[in-house]
């Protein structure tokens, strides 16, 4: 059966100063599929989801999305060619105000270096305020983002990822740190978020990925163990004694 | 930090109090008021020299204060910029009798430069490593134009003589330092309303995104190398400008123009007044100067005494003098 795929790595490795982080992994994501990769520490989940998103380039193979290659190529293009991520730990912009921080996002859409007319010319106001409102934060356009607590810093973040308006969305395990409450709005807004985009989410709560991933990665030891619907995951011999009876 | 431009005060907040309500508007005509404070700097001190050199060091402070407050990034070779923008108009004028305004313009084109080439060379290196390549070129703009025949090596450059600037229906008498001053002071209103506006553009607000967060600045797909050698180049030019004025008020370049410690001086105008604030950082060059100039009259020691009130205000103001004013009264 031939499905839709949005991102897919071909025997991707990384390896740093001699120590392999990600060996030989190939995967292909889903278009419009809501994917969690999980594994238990060390297993080279943040080393996939920093190729993924372009912080470093693999040792080799590839990243092709929507067919293009993008294993190599600069930070800032894979915003441009429509990948969009958060980071695992909060990375906002303290002293701007939430709706400076979102706006600015926009404004990196804009391409054209503009250092004459003011902000305010671009307009990107009402789209900055729609974002905010759809991850709950329309309410405190006008505070510091150093302000908000943790879990709307977090939330700030992902409408700064969907200012990009990717197709693809990575988040590097969204909830850490997060309260119990705040952890159930996360996943709440992750949901809502991929109905609407595929999203790639790095995260090592197991019981909380398996209730709302469409598709489930499992990385050990830098390694692809096993990949598939949750219940293909539940049902795994593999990962049930090297992960899941840990837990 | 204070962003004026990115982050307006609320509406509650301002009609809170009485102070709040008037630092909001001094951050909308932050130029305007500037300016004005800068318009009766000639009559509120004790000499005429001190508020020339006031204003001419208040806007290598400002240009400085364009990479290092707003953009968080530490140089420590701006004396590169003042310099050669001095050394450039002051040979122009004395050698070559060229007109005053092609000088300056090509003084600011020549910082502009020094700054795309130091730029490339120093922009991906980061914090103290970027301090200390900025440093190194800088060492070498000092020997270069020490060893340069029409520079005047050790004794300097003499003879940089503008006495009137002549304008269509005007004659200015630059020897007459009331003239002066209203001369130079126009320059440096064009020139900071220019940077005002460069702040509050859409670039303006990549510059300080920078500042707050590099990598997701990148993330956000902004080419953050890009920005970092455009605001340099800006940040050389403003203060090459500033240079040039400081050729033509003196008559002449001295070599120390050059040297690390106006490096290190427009470091401490900056933290002294309050960087990243738009009007700091003259506050700063003020402080700074009428410190020297009242503690020199009674002990050549006076740099001991100019080291401990830095020493003090780092300590106990590290957001400096304007920093903590509009902290305290702006909420931020």
């Amino acid at each position: 059966m031939a499905a839709d795929i949005i991102l897919s790595t071909e025997h991707l490795t990384r390896r740093f100063a001699g120590f392999t982080a990600l060996h030989d992994v190939s995967v292909d994501f889903e278009r419009g599929k809501l994917t969690s990769i999980i594994g238990p520490n060390g297993a080279g989940k943040s080393t996939y989801f920093n190729v993924l998103s372009g912080t470093f380039p693999p040792t080799s193979g590839s990243v092709l999305f929507e067919g293009r290659e993008l294993a190599g190529l600069a930070q800032h293009r894979f915003s441009h060619a429509g990948v969009a991520k958060s980071f695992q730990i909060t990375s906002v912009f303290p002293a701007f105000s939430v709706l400076e921080n979102v706006r600015i996002a926009l404004q990196a859409r804009h391409g054209r270096l503009n250092f004459w007319s003011p902000r305010r010319a671009l307009g990107l106001e009402p789209h900055a305020h729609a974002l905010l409102d759809q991850v709950g934060l329309g309410r405190d356009a006008a505070r510091r983002a150093s302000e908000l607590a943790h879990g709307q810093q977090r939330a700030l973040e992902i409408a700064i990822a969907l200012a990009a308006d990717p197709a693809l969305l990575l988040m590097d395990e969204p909830t850490a740190g997060m309260s119990p409450e705040e952890t159930r709005a996360m996943m709440d807004l992750i949901v809502t978020l991929a109905d609407q985009r595929t999203v790639i989410l790095v995260e090592h709560k197991m019981k909380m990925v398996m209730s709302i991933s469409e598709r489930i990665v499992v990385l050990h030891h830098g390694e692809l163990l096993a990949a598939g619907t949750p219940d293909d995951i539940r049902a795994h011999d593999e990962v049930r004694r090297v992960y899941l009876g840990k837990h | 930090m204070i962003n004026t431009e990115t982050l307006p005060a609320t509406d509650a907040a301002a009609a809170a109090s009485q102070p709040a309500s008037l630092f909001a508007a001094l951050a909308r005509q932050r130029v305007a008021a500037t300016v004005l404070v800068l318009l009766t700097l000639p009559w509120i001190l004790p000499n005429q020299s001190l508020a020339v050199n006031i204003l001419i060091y208040g806007l290598y402070a400002a240009g400085f204060n364009l990479l290092f407050g707003y953009m968080g990034m530490l140089s420590f070779g701006h004396a590169a910029f003042l310099g050669l923008g001095s050394y450039t108009a002051g040979i122009l004028i004395a050698h070559a009798g060229v007109a005053w305004w092609l000088a300056i313009a090509l003084a600011i084109a020549a910082s502009a430069l020094l700054a795309l080439v130091m730029g490339l060379l120093a922009i991906r290196t980061r914090g103290i490593y970027f301090a200390m390549v900025t440093l190194a070129l800088s060492q070498c703009v000092y020997f270069l134009v020490y060893q340069f025949p029409l520079s005047g090596g050790e004794n300097g450059l003499r003879g940089v003589n503008v006495p009137t600037i002549a304008l269509p229906g005007l004659s200015l008498d630059l020897l007459d330092p009331t003239v002066k001053y209203y001369a130079f002071l126009v320059v440096v209103a064009l020139t900071l309303a220019g940077l005002s506006r460069v702040l509050a553009s859409p670039f303006g607000a990549v510059i300080e995104a920078v500042r707050e967060n590099e990598m997701r600045t990148r993330a956000c797909g902004f080419q953050v190398e890009h920005t970092k050698l455009m605001a340099f180049i800006m940040s050389g030019a403003i203060c090459g400008l500033a240079g040039a004025l400081n050729a033509i008020h003196l008559s002449s370049v001295a070599i120390e123009s050059l040297h690390y410690e106006t490096s290190g001086l427009v470091v401490m105008m900056c933290l002294l007044g309050g960087m990243g604030t738009f009007f700091g950082p003259f506050v700063g060059a003020a402080l700074f100067l009428l410190i020297q100039d009242l503690f020199s009259q009674w002990t050549e020691h006076w740099q001991l005494y100019v080291g401990l009130i830095f020493m003090a205000f780092v300590l106990f103001f590290p957001k400096g003098v304007w920093g903590t004013i509009l902290e305290k009264f702006h909420g931020r």
